[in-house]
């Protein structure tokens, strides 16, 4: 679901504060550009409020946040909520022991790795990240953390690009978001 | 200054829960993993709080945080404050026009970039990170916001390494840090 149908007087002042950069990274990609949010001290509040206030008291003991944008929208949830912060990175750059999904790219594939022992079975789970596009980082969050025995509760971005069907690809999992770009 | 040597009793736990990996990402070194301390729900609020009560109400307009790590504790600090938060992330990361600051490491060389417009001259700013070693990054992002005349009032991390001598490198600009490694 997503706010703005909710009519939140403080999505629209979101919404304005995204920038959409042309050509990146490459030609045809209308990219939806989160920095200018965050140069909003009011703005940048308001997000993370509108999600804090979905979540709190809900049960969460962990958020998830996808490297390297959901690492600026995490933490403040984590911290708001109580719970904990797991970061879910690129390769090789977690320390110590961790376990690897793999998820196909438009060209290629990539991989997301997530600590062992970050998580415990029957920990309730937010994945957090700026935006979802196809989903396919989403999933692969998703699967970490359901590998480890917790339960996903849902996953929340600031923005979702609903042309590209990522809510599809959930695996039935709810998505929250509070701006939609076509 | 180390927050560590004022003795507040937030300081042991923060301390304690941080993880020492050897041997990453090389051999003979040991890696200050904080990614414990984000699982401990007390020391990370502690450790935002910490740098909250040292800044808020200090005319700090700007928190600048280094990719990645440096996003985990920026943003919080930001919010808490009042300031908007920049992140200063690795090269061709970041959309539209940016404003680039190479730095020397161990063997070779990095850059960092910036945003255009992201900061205005005679803005006063922080710049955040997890850990200080060399010092190399962070003069690396104290010149990128010089550069377009913003004030750095002081840099801020969790971790310091003093054998490394970073404190020095940054010369005459302050560095507070919760724990000296």
């Amino acid at each position: 679901m997503s706010a703005f149908r909710d009519q939140d007087p403080r999505i629209h002042g979101i919404q304005t504060k995204i920038r959409v950069v042309p050509d990146f990274p490459r030609e045809g990609i209308m990219f939806q550009d989160i920095t200018t949010l965050l140069l909003d001290p009011k703005a940048f509040k308001d997000t993370i409020d509108l999600f804090v206030e979905r979540y709190k008291g809900k049960n969460i003991s962990v958020v998830a946040g996808i490297e390297a944008r959901g690492f600026i929208f995490g933490p403040p949830i984590a911290l708001a909520i109580g719970a904990k912060f797991v970061p879910l990175r690129k390769p090789k750059k977690l320390p110590g022991e961790v376990i690897k999904e793999e998820y196909v790219l438009e060209y290629g594939s990539d991989c997301l790795e997530m600590h062992v022992g970050a998580v415990s079975a029957g920990e309730r789970a937010l994945v957090v990240d700026d935006l979802i596009a196809t989903g396919g980082t989403l999933r692969a969050a998703m699967n970490l953390l359901e590998r480890a025995g917790a339960e996903v509760v849902e996953c929340a971005c600031v923005i979702e690009l609903p042309d590209l069907k990522g809510r599809e690809r959930l695996n039935g999992k709810p998505l929250y978001v509070l701006v939609e770009s076509h | 200054m180390a927050a560590q040597d004022e003795k507040d009793p937030r300081i042991a736990r923060i301390s304690s829960s941080i993880r020492i990996i050897p041997d990453f990402p090389k051999k003979g070194i040991l890696f200050q993993d904080i990614t414990t301390l984000l699982l401990d729900t007390k020391a990370f609020k502690d450790t935002i709080d910490l740098f909250v009560d040292r800044y808020k109400g200090k005319n700090i307009s700007v928190v600048a945080g280094i990719e990645a790590r440096g996003f985990i504790f920026g943003p919080p600090i930001a919010l808490a404050i009042g300031a908007k938060f920049v992140p200063l992330r690795k090269p061709k990361k970041l959309p539209g026009e940016v404003i680039s600051e190479e730095y020397s490491l161990e063997y070779g060389k990095d850059v960092i970039e910036m945003h255009v417009g992201a900061v205005q001259a005679g803005e006063r700013a922080l710049v955040i990170d997890d850990l200080i070693a060399t010092g190399g990054t962070l003069c690396a992002a104290i010149s990128l916001l010089e550069r377009v005349g913003v004030h750095v009032v002081e840099c801020a991390c969790v971790i310091e390494l003093p054998e490394l001598k970073g404190r020095e490198r940054l010369e005459d600009k302050p560095l507070f840090v919760l724990i000296s490694g």
